[in-house]
């Protein structure tokens, strides 16, 4: 007992450095400059100093790294809600005890995260929880130290808003957002997607029938994943006109290539002992390629839909950029800048990134469906 | 006999390829051109022979599409016969953008290799930060260029730096992802090796893991410089930048300039192509000093 005691005592070094960043807090008090307008109560300052405080000791404790990874979740956090409530209206006003408690509780954080990556589980479920939960936690700290220095020092609003603010205007302008996403996304992003990739797909087939296709082909596919496609925007916009058909022939250029060669690469990854048991099964080029060389292929197919969600919604957005009907993404984005609406800026990249990721997620679980064979998806 | 494969297996399908696109590009020309062509020569009065009707789609000087050979002769124009300095020539503006790219590549890499390193050493970085550089990578980061322009102008940090850190994010990632996998390509055979050594952890790194990464390093670089020319020539889409060849676009677009934008595009592409060649042939002379199996 007492060699784990010594162990957990080495091991938090995040939990020593946090204690000292408190006693260096509480020696520098107060935590807001003495204009500040609202100070925080006795009582809370009390809290504030006990939670991180008790935060750090638990952490020496030598108990089971899950009680003690939620122990220290808790304290630090409600130390860190207290800290960062005591913020509205002192925008800028606080001192150095403030940020020094602010960097404690982060250690803290950061002690229960690496517990928690210690933990070794049984179950899938339980390992689901932590793959989610430890980022989770690493994300959120990357919102509280954005909003407690932006609060902070009072760093202007033009520069960085804080994310509270972001999210109040996502809250207050949803119609607005609601229309953009369906104007680049639903319009622009889906067409060009579905066109695209099964423009790709179909091009791929006839290269994969075709050798000298094939060779003439690939290099040039190769080559045209490297160069920046997305130059071709202002020329589309001005064949396809202003609407969502420009954005979506952007996507579609930008789309083909990356499923042109992967689904080529993928129509080659089957062995030849398969091939072999299909000829002795007397299949044809038909049978050979529904029943073995594409779903062989599907790794790659899914590899180039996941490349190209994230390329779509790019593309779409910077054609944008060169001219629209007066809703969009790119449209919002290029605009409220122009105004110095930071924030509603912040509030659509937010939003494009949910969008962003909720494609590539959908994609994802698509190809969980599809692929559960394969060696990446069967665990392990 | 070796040559005569090269030139059936290798040339001849491409050239093949790439002909049969031009035709397409020239036919498309004339048809996309050809309304605007009637529509002047009714204006003008002018009746024309078939053969000269096609003369002039193919001259016009703001077309829908150009011909290639208006574009090749606008590149060469603007590669060859200006003076480098000169507002015009294509080499000043690839040189204004080939300057971020190269800033942006440089800390892309350098950030990449640091986040490998972090990632591949410490567990509780690998867990908490790993999921998020993939998530950054869901982001249309290129929606945010206006504004990383905008408020680094702000703070008055112009010109090169706001384009760079586009560049930058773009690049780091396919560099960290790369680097973590090569980072941890040594097997557990050579890893035991190391330990039977008694090597200490910066022995195995230095002399173990970070040999084997440098193929994986090459082939995310050409990735991650290629990303970093699409960042360097976005960044120049949204302030108005004066130069570079997003701006080059851009000016394109709003004085229907289409054979300039088409001889930008070139030069965009041709860019691309010589700095993913310059990485590629750094590997390949990396690699065999290393003394690397040929590839």
């Amino acid at each position: 007992m007492s060699a784990l005691m010594r162990t957990s005592l080495l091991t938090s070094w995040q939990g020593w450095l946090s204690l000292a960043l408190s006693l260096a807090a509480l020696a520098t008090l107060p935590l807001l400059d003495p204009d500040a307008v609202a100070r925080f109560a006795p009582m809370a300052l009390f809290a504030i100093f006990a939670l991180s405080i008790a935060g750090a000791v638990v952490s020496f404790l030598p108990l089971p790294p899950l009680f003690l990874a939620a122990a220290i979740f808790v304290f630090c956090h409600l130390s860190t809600s207290i800290l960062i409530s005591g913020l509205s209206g002192n925008e800028g006003k606080a001192a150095t005890a403030f940020f020094l408690m602010i960097a404690a509780n982060w250690l803290l954080a950061w002690r229960c995260v690496s517990l928690l990556s210690e933990i070794r589980t049984r179950s899938r479920f339980a390992d689901g929880l932590l793959g989610l939960a430890i980022p989770a936690i690493f994300g959120a700290w990357l919102l509280i130290l954005w909003e407690a220095l932006t609060r902070g020092f009072g760093v202007p609003f033009i520069l960085m808003p804080p994310p509270s603010s972001i999210g109040l205007r996502i809250a207050a302008s949803l119609s607005i957002l609601w229309a953009d996403v369906q104007q680049t996304i639903f319009k622009a992003v889906l067409a060009g997607y579905i066109l695209g990739c099964s423009a790709g797909f179909v091009v791929a087939i006839l290269a994969d029938r075709f050798a000298f296709l094939r060779a003439g082909l690939m290099p040039i596919g190769n080559l045209m994943s490297a160069l920046p496609i997305i130059g071709v925007a202002p020329v589309m916009v001005m064949w396809f006109g202003f609407d969502w058909q420009s954005k979506a022939a952007v996507v579609t250029i930008m789309t083909f290539f990356p499923m042109l060669v992967n689904t080529v690469a993928g129509l080659s990854a089957s062995g030849t002992m398969e091939r072999d048991l299909m000829r002795s099964y007397a299949s044809d080029y038909g049978q050979t390629l529904m029943k073995l060389r594409l779903p062989a292929a599907m790794p790659f197919i899914f590899n180039a839909l996941k490349i190209n969600s994230t390329l779509a919604l790019i593309g779409a957005i910077v054609a944008e950029f060169f001219g629209t009907p007066i809703v969009g993404m790119g449209f919002r984005i290029s605009t409220e800048i122009g105004r110095m609406n930071v924030d509603m800026v912040w509030a659509e990249i937010a939003v494009a990134a949910l969008a962003g990721s909720l494609f590539y997620g959908v994609v994802a679980l698509a190809e969980r469906a599809t692929t559960f064979w394969h060696p990446s998806n069967r665990g392990g | 006999m070796h040559k005569e494969t090269l030139f059936r297996h290798r040339i001849l399908p491409v050239a093949t390829v790439v002909l049969v696109i031009v035709a397409i590009w020239y036919v498309g020309a004339y048809f996309m051109n050809a309304p605007f062509q009637r529509d002047l020569d009714r204006r003008a009065g002018v009746t024309s022979t078939p053969m000269e009707f096609l003369g002039k789609t193919m001259s016009q000087p703001k077309p829908i599409l150009p011909a290639p050979h208006q574009v090749a002769s606008n590149v060469f124009e603007n590669t060859f016969l200006r003076s480098v300095s000169s507002n015009r020539s294509l080499v000043y503006h690839a040189w204004v953008t080939l300057s971020s790219t190269l800033a942006g590549f440089g800390f892309g890499t350098l950030l990449g290799i640091l986040i490998a390193v972090g990632i591949v050493h410490v567990r509780a970085l690998d867990r908490s930060l790993m999921p998020w550089i993939i998530a950054s990578q869901t982001v249309p980061i290129l929606a945010v260029a206006p504004m990383v322009i905008v408020t680094l102008g702000a703070i008055g940090i112009s010109g090169l730096v706001p384009k760079a850190v586009i560049s930058t994010y773009l690049s780091f990632f396919p560099v960290a992802v790369g680097m973590v996998k090569g980072l941890r390509s040594p097997e557990l055979i050579q890893l035991d090796l190391m330990r039977t050594y008694h090597a200490s952890a910066a022995q195995t790194f230095w002399k173990l893991r970070v040999p084997a990464s440098v193929p994986f390093l090459f082939t995310s670089m050409k990735v991650a410089i290629a990303a970093s020319l699409v960042g360097a020539i976005v960044g120049e889409l949204p302030t108005g930048a004066v130069a570079g060849i997003g701006s080059k676009l851009l000016a394109g677009a709003y004085y229907s300039q289409t054979i300039d934008i088409w001889a930008a595009l070139v030069a965009g592409s041709v860019l691309a192509s010589l700095l993913v060649a310059v990485v590629g042939i750094a590997g390949k002379i990396v690699n065999r000093n290393m003394g690397g199996k040929p590839t």
